[in-house]
């Protein structure tokens, strides 16, 4: 465990040696089989280190890791005067929730490394190393982010994560439309950001260190704010200001759907399992902070649940299928905020992790839909894919009907659990989220609908055309050039002319490799099995994943490890403890029959949503049509996303462009205007002054010399240079002189 | 009649008038010196003249000093003219303006 450091080294290094020598020299297999590698060893360390962490007793699963110092002591002050002396390590911490995380980032990271040898494959050279050494910073940031011990080592991570995400977002940075959701992504992230980084700023002023340890041990020890706003509530909403930025929650989820231009297996690491988390895992690790400002933990849920029902309510339009992807993505993470909100840690961090197997899972499979439809995204022009793509086809019904919540599969165990929580919390909240579950498995299901059902509506295809070689059939053609309209990432990159240049012509919709199907594979067994850890004890299960997670959400497991003397939970459950416990411990008193009454409920909700969506798409199609005819108005808002892209613009946007060109206005006139005025009235008073100069000063010198060069002119005429004059001179002289000498005596 | 000072200085006032105006008037320069000469000696008549009214030699000491003067002035002045003459083939006093401007 003293190798965690290891853990983001290893994909780091990947990411260094695509990125320096592999794009100028490595072929495509090198560079992906570089980049897998470097997963699959950094895999391997975060299992090795998981183990040993499994074997620690419950209460002693906290384990510091400090690489080097990285700042040392500088002396910074805090906000009541006390001079600190501010340092950060390079440190990293493994307990319950990081352990997770990095089984999560590095499991899925690797099927997806694998998956993405395959499907980057049509690329030039150079651009599959550029993609792998993207993809293995990413990981390298974003297990920086999951392990770092203090905020200054996690917001190295957390700013790496958004810029790989920029750089994978724009990755087909010639077409237009990727470049700009890239830089959409980055710059509403920047908002986010700065909300987390005052956070941390003000965490530091008040507590005088950035380790999550101490912050958490000082923390336990203050009030809770329920009646008040206070300093802890600050620090909180500020986080969740960033959170609601790095996951795309309200009101700064605009840039999520807008991801899916970056390649499918990057929306599926990216912006499906990880990094989008990070907000989620950032507010778990600030459980304590969290507990202490139950006004933030309100605004959270409220939030948490608006998101997830917006989010939902746009996806049951949306044609696109990454974008209702996306949406659900969105949606998902709603409900992991609303799950931290009403102070379910342990059930939002299960969620997270659950989400990440099964919505993988679908981005991946929806890749190797569009791969096989030769980059077409639209669901419109799908349709019976079933019998082309049985592998695809098997494993993402399996993640549909686990985001949908059918038991037994590992959605349905986490989203209950969240929930239950919310019924136990706020009525409301759990209404709203019962709510967005219909849509959630309404939605889901008219995508598989729409993709593998019915009839085929795509474009056709020359069946068996024998790899290209002969001459052209005219239909295939056609058929070709209609596709290459809709062309996603074939268009858009020079190398390949149309869809699937390296492939030769496209044959219509086939299997993809099994690169591509073996990760789907994987993580179809994972989204599977991945609930199991956690089933809840009201149905026999002992909710493992909770118990093994709690010390992460609690203060008292790090004072535990502080002071191994003091270790039988003296500190454990005081009245001013988190309320995630106390929202634990209440967990028993609520009658079971609630908690089987919730679970049956929500599953009859899954289940009618479905056969709702089944009912729309499948059997009669025409119902969905008349809906959307006579619903025009509802229907239109939700195709357009609820005009939140349109309001920003008007707003914000172009408020921006308006405040910029009102700040040019006043540059051009006062400020460059009084630069020009000063300019103007130094060259004129130059030119009085040159005219005073001229004149007056000229006129002075000249005057001297002219009335030398007159003077002279007249007194030279004495000087005749005869001697005799001269005497004659001296003569008169001696005789004036004499005779006023005789005449005055 | 009896010879008195003021028969010495009116010999020595006509002589200096005489050298005076010997000095303005003339254009050689050998003219111009004598005249020089008329002026000195009519100084050392007055001088000598009252050294014997007062019987006092220091008068006859001080033209003893002017003759010595005298001779020297005249030495250095004709070196100049022959100088000047070996220049310009001419001792008129005309052509010496070279102090002019």
């Amino acid at each position: 465990m003293r190798y965690i450091w290891l853990i983001p080294l290893l994909p780091g290094i990947g990411a260094a040696i695509n990125g320096l020598v592999g794009i100028k020299y490595f072929s495509r297999k090198t560079a992906g089989v570089l980049a897998c590698t470097m997963m699959a060893a950094a895999l391997a360390v975060s299992i090795a280190a998981f183990w040993q962490l499994l074997g620690l007793p419950a209460d002693a699963r906290a384990v510091d890791v400090v690489v080097a110092q990285w700042i040392p002591s500088i002396p910074l002050a805090t906000h009541n005067g006390v001079v600190g002396m501010f340092s950060a390590p390079w440190g990293f911490r493994l307990d319950p929730l990081s352990g997770m995380m990095i089984l999560v980032v590095t499991g899925i990271g690797t099927l997806i490394h694998v998956y993405s040898t395959a499907y980057i494959h049509d690329e030039p050279r150079g651009g599959v190393a550029r993609f792998f050494c993207y993809l293995n910073l990413f990981c390298f940031f974003m297990l920086m982010l999951v392990l770092g011990n203090n905020f200054l080592v996690m917001f190295v991570g957390w700013e790496g994560v958004g810029l790989c995400s920029y750089l994978l977002i724009g990755y087909w940075y010639e077409k237009k439309s990727a470049s700009d959701a890239g830089k959409k992504a980055f710059i509403t992230n920047r908002i986010g950001d700065w909300g987390f980084v005052l956070g941390v700023f003000l965490i530091y002023s008040t507590f005088g260190t950035l380790d999550f340890r101490a912050i958490q041990n000082a923390a336990a020890t203050m009030p809770i704010e329920s009646m008040h706003f206070g300093v802890l509530s600050f620090i909180c909403l500020l986080l969740f200001v960033g959170a609601t930025g790095k996951s795309a929650q309200i009101p700064l989820f605009v840039w999520l759907p807008d991801a899916m231009e970056g390649p499918t297996p990057v929306s599926a690491l990216i912006h499906a399992a990880t990094m989008v988390t990070a907000g989620v895992y950032m507010l778990g690790r600030n459980a304590v902070l969290f507990s202490h400002a139950p006004t933030v933990m309100t605004i959270v849920a409220f939030v948490g649940v608006l998101t997830a029902l917006m989010a939902a309510s746009i996806g049951l339009v949306q044609y696109d299928i990454k974008r209702v992807l996306a949406y659900s993505t969105v949606s998902q993470l709603g409900y992991m905020f609303t799950a931290m909100g009403v102070g379910a840690f342990s059930a939002g961090a299960f969620h997270l992790m659950t989400h990440a197997f099964f919505k993988a899972l679908l981005f991946l499979g929806s890749g190797s839909v569009i791969h096989a439809m030769g980059g077409e995204q639209d669901m419109r022009k799908m349709g019976g894919l079933k019998k082309h793509l049985p592998v695809t086809f098997a494993t993402m019904m399996i993640g549909t009907l686990a985001i949908a919540g059918i038991v037994p599969l590992s959605g349905f165990f986490s989203k209950d659990e969240i929930l239950f929580q919310a019924f136990l919390h706020n009525k409301a909240i759990w209404a709203v989220a019962v709510v967005t579950a219909l849509m959630t498995a309404f939605y889901m299901f008219r995508l598989m609908a729409m993709t593998f059902f019915g009839g085929y509506r795509g474009p056709a295809w020359e069946a068996g055309g024998g790899h290209g070689r002969e001459p052209a059939a005219q239909a295939h053609d056609a058929g070709h050039g209609a596709h290459a309209a809709h062309d996603d990432h074939g268009g858009g990159h020079p190398s390949t002319g149309s869809g699937h240049g390296g492939h030769g012509a496209w044959h219509g919709p086939h299997e993809s490799p099994t690169p591509m199907t073996f990760p789907l594979m994987a993580l179809a067994v994972g989204a599977i099995v991945a609930g199991f850890v956690g089933i809840p004890a009201a149905i026999g299960g002992s909710n493992a994943i909770e118990k093994f997670l709690e010390p992460s959400f609690t203060a008292s497991a790090v004072q535990l490890k502080l002071d191994a003397t003091e270790a039988n939970g003296s500190v454990r459950l005081q009245p001013d403890e988190a309320a995630a416990a106390a929202e634990h411990d209440q967990e028993p008193h609520a009658s079971r029959n609630v908690e089987i009454g919730l679970m049956g409920f929500s599953l009859l909700v899954a289940i009618s949503g479905i056969l709702l969506a089944r009912k729309f798409y499948v059997t009669s199609p025409e119902i969905s049509d008349s809906l959307a005819e006579r619903w025009a108005g509802p229907h239109k808002v939700l195709s357009n996303k609820y005009y939140v892209d349109e309001a920003y613009n008007a707003t914000i946007i172009n408020g921006t462009f308006g405040a910029g060109k009102g700040l040019w206005a006043v540059d051009r006139n006062v400020v460059d205007g009084a630069v020009n005025g000063t300019g103007w009235f130094t060259i004129i008073s130059a030119w009085f002054s040159g005219l005073a100069d001229r004149i007056v000063v000229d006129g002075l010198v000249n005057l001297v010399g002219r009335i030398c060069e007159e003077g002279s002119f007249w007194f030279r005429k004495i000087q005749t240079g005869l001697v005799q004059n001269y005497a004659l001179l001296m003569l008169f002289g001696v005789f004036a002189f004499v005779s006023i000498y005789l005449f005055m005596r | 009649m009896p010879i008195t000072p003021t028969h010495y200085m009116l010999l020595s006032a006509a002589l200096f008038i005489i050298g005076v105006i010997g000095v303005m008037v003339r254009r050689n320069i050998i003219i111009i010196f004598m005249s020089i000469e008329l002026i000195l000696n009519a100084v050392n008549i007055n001088l000598v003249a009252f050294s014997a009214q007062l019987h006092n030699v220091v008068g006859q000491v001080f033209a003893i000093f002017v003759i010595a003067v005298a001779a020297a002035e005249a030495a250095v002045g004709l070196g100049i003219i022959l100088a000047f003459y070996r220049n310009k083939e001419s001792v008129n006093i005309d052509e010496m303006n070279l102090m002019r401007w």
